[in-house]
């Protein structure tokens, strides 16, 4: 490996290496690998393919369900070199990008060009790691997910070949599709080295506004009226009492902090090209939520401000384990058609409150995709820990009865593996193993995720 | 005031990986994505909020370079500047061209259009000399202020109070226009233009002039006699106990 690329087996490296920001513990490699290029991840996987030692991309570490987890030990490959942009055509409106490039990073590259890589999950993650995953975020509603933003990708396959997915044209007809086959398998089938990614303009007008409701049902169903409206709202979030009280409580010590009012809210942003077009959206936007029991509009038009808002939306999950100390959770993610939001949010509310454990719920309603987070510590009794997993194993058939997926969005890592299996069905889960095997008949690639494949 | 210049650089990208070429004789350019220098970009947007306050009329961008430093100065347009003027020349703007010539060269586009205000970065992240701003104010014989971290022009627009950054804090000096003012990096966060705007810009007037026409010596004064990247980090070392870290430190390190 060291002929290869640098590498580490320092104890702290690899602890980092095997813990994600989920309550996962940390099941780390035997070695982590520098690469510095796609050959380099290529000469590393033809030798852990001939040794038969298992293989597993390293982004940034931000994943949400023990994705990065090494529960048979072996290589974990840290694209963190491969952080450049290797191509940018504004005249197409879409970019190649090496896969260890952060999204940020993507969108400091494109700043002078009008365009952006609209993809948001909150935390900073490499463009790799969000293909691998098949991110989504806030601006899903309106722009789609990373299966709608990547064009194409350069994949190392199990046994060190190159391919290339996808092209520069929109469409192709041209044989399978094999980028959506990669985008969200979380490293199972071969290693994300470069993604192409459709771009968007920069909006010209955008304006933020927040909306409270005495009742969450009143929210969700505020969030349905505005989808059904026909109003292409750019980011539509569903925050709930708790959440904002946790919310409160932790930004307190910002002195520029306004505390939020304690009660369900929306979270509303719209993009136009022009102010009197956003005006008109958002006009109708609120004039449905005025309608289902919303009061208290308030706008930010003010960049500075609207920055600061999805900030704090995205801080949410951490206010929430801050609810404890130490604390850990659960972070579940269901997503449901919109016309069962209202049901399977009011059940597992009411559920939270019952089992009287920490649960704040928020999360991309316009996507019918919410997220409980199920809150603990070490220091909670056993029988606490049991209600919590009761509670999030109950909203899991919750979902499922209503026809939604276990996960929206986070995927399946370590953690959901066990609902893939009841949401896909054995012949489903065939399915995807045949394909597994097609692509990595030694099982190398990062094994134990996804589904249990036979290996 | 009636017209602000600003001088616009075109450089190596800040995020990009430099190499140093194989011969040693300077960064490798090719195939090297280059972008607006970042106190560019603040100095663009300084001049485009006094517009937009009023205290100006028309801003009007400037460059030295090759053909490329056309995008560079269409990225200011498309900023908000109104006009902008491209001074073409060859010479590696990097290390070939001095910040000597580049002031005397920006001497010749002041004569030229009479600017109450003369905003630029305070240095470009290729050459780091953060002279051409001083050189510019001493050829023309006006006042200069560095390192602006705030500007605020008078209502007459007479004189200027400016903010300067300095090794012990801040400092305030006021001065009378017209002068010569370099943007430091906390003097705003630039904007960044849409696409309805990029599309305008590339409607806006564009002059293009020859270095070699506006009679200055452009030869160098400072030759770079060679170019080479860092010394690759050592391996750290892993100590055994506090006693083996204070020993390093005082015997290897020579830092206690």
């Amino acid at each position: 490996l060291k002929a290869i690329c640098g590498t580490s087996t320092t104890p702290d490296v690899l602890a980092r290496h095997g813990k994600d920001e989920s309550y996962h513990p940390s099941v780390p490699p035997d070695v982590v690998a520098f690469p510095k290029s796609t050959a380099d991840v290529s000469a590393v996987a033809r030798l852990c393919h001939d040794r038969r030692v298992p293989l597993v991309p390293f982004g940034v570490g931000t994943s949400l369900e023990g994705h990065i987890q090494h529960p048979y030990g072996g290589v974990s490959l840290d694209l963190g070199s491969l952080d450049q942009m290797v191509s940018e055509f504004p005249d197409d409106m879409d970019c190649r990008a090496q896969a260890g490039m952060t999204r940020s990073a993507v969108n400091a590259a494109l700043r002078h060009t009008g365009l952006e890589f609209t993809v948001d999950p909150g935390a900073d993650a490499t463009v790799g790691g969000m293909a691998a995953c098949g991110a989504s975020g806030t601006t899903a509603v309106r722009y789609g997910t990373m299966r709608d933003a990547v064009l194409g990708l350069t994949v190392v396959l199990a046994d060190g070949s190159v391919i290339e997915t996808g092209g520069r044209a929109r469409k192709s007809s041209a044989g399978y599709d094999l980028t959506k086959l990669f985008v969200g398998s979380e490293g199972t089938l071969g290693i994300i080295t470069e993604v192409a990614l459709r771009l968007h303009p920069q909006p010209t007008a955008v304006a933020a506004a927040t909306a409270r409701f005495d009742d969450l049902d009143d929210a969700v169903a505020a969030v349905h009226a505005i989808l059904l409206h026909g109003i292409p709202v750019a980011r539509c979030e569903l925050l709930d009492a708790p959440t904002l009280a946790a919310f409160n409580a932790y930004n307190k010590n910002d002195p520029a902090f306004r505390p939020q009012e304690v009660t369900p809210s929306l979270f509303l942003e719209f993009h136009g090209l022009s102010d009197a077009v956003l005006k008109e959206e958002a006009d109708l936007a609120l004039e449905a939520c005025v309608d289902a029991g919303g009061r208290d509009v308030a706008w930010a038009s003010d960049e500075a401000e609207r920055h600061k808002l999805w900030a704090a939306r995205h801080s949410t999950y951490y206010a929430s384990c801050a609810l404890k100390r130490d604390g850990k959770a659960i972070v579940t993610d269901a997503c449901v058609p919109i016309s069962k939001l209202a049901e399977v949010v009011r059940d597992t509310a009411a559920d939270v409150e019952k089992m009287d454990v920490v649960g704040p719920i928020f999360g991309h309603a316009g996507d019918g995709n919410f997220h409980c987070i199920l809150v603990y510590n070490d220091d909670d009794p056993p029988e606490y820990l049991e209600r919590l997993h009761d509670v999030s194993a109950r909203l899991i058939d919750r979902t499922l009865a209503a026809g939604g997926t276990c996960t929206g969005e986070h995927g399946v890592g370590s953690g959901k593996k066990k609902y893939v299996l009841r949401e896909r069905g054995a012949a489903g889960v065939a399915a995807m193993a045949a394909v597994k095997h097609a692509l990595d008949p030694q099982g190398i690639m990062n094994p134990g995720k996804v589904f249990d494949a036979p290996s | 005031m009636r017209k602000v210049l600003v001088g616009v650089k075109r450089v190596v990208d800040y995020a990009v990986r430099v190499r140093v070429s194989a011969d040693k004789s300077g960064v490798e350019l090719a195939n090297t994505k280059m972008s607006m220098n970042p106190f560019c970009e603040i100095a663009v947007e300084e001049a485009i909020r006094l517009k937009e306050k009023g205290a100006a009329e028309e801003v009007v961008a400037v460059s030295i370079g090759p053909k490329q430093a056309q995008e560079t100065l269409r990225s200011a347009l498309a900023m908000g500047c109104d006009r902008a003027i491209h001074v073409q020349t060859d010479i590696r703007s990097d290390q070939g061209l001095n910040p000597l010539a580049i002031a005397q060269l920006l001497e010749k586009v002041v004569e030229k259009e009479s600017p109450d205000l003369v905003i630029v970065g305070k240095q470009s992240i290729d050459g780091d000399h953060a002279t051409t701003a001083p050189m510019l104010a001493e050829l023309l014989g006006w006042s200069q202020a560095t390192f602006a971290a705030r500007l605020d022009v008078a209502a007459d627009g007479a004189s200027a109070e400016v903010e300067r950054e300095t090794d012990a804090g801040t400092e305030v000096v006021k001065l009378p226009l017209p002068a010569v003012i370099s943007a430091d990096l906390r003097l705003n966060t630039p904007r960044y233009p849409k696409l309805p705007n990029i599309m305008k810009a590339k409607k806006k007037p564009l002059e293009a002039l020859e270095a070699a026409d506006l009679g200055v010596d452009l030869a160098p004064t400072l030759v770079v006699t060679g170019v080479a990247p860092p010394p690759d980090r050592a391996a750290g070392v892993t100590v055994e106990s506090v006693d083996d870290l204070v020993d390093k430190l005082k015997n290897e390190a020579a830092v206690i």
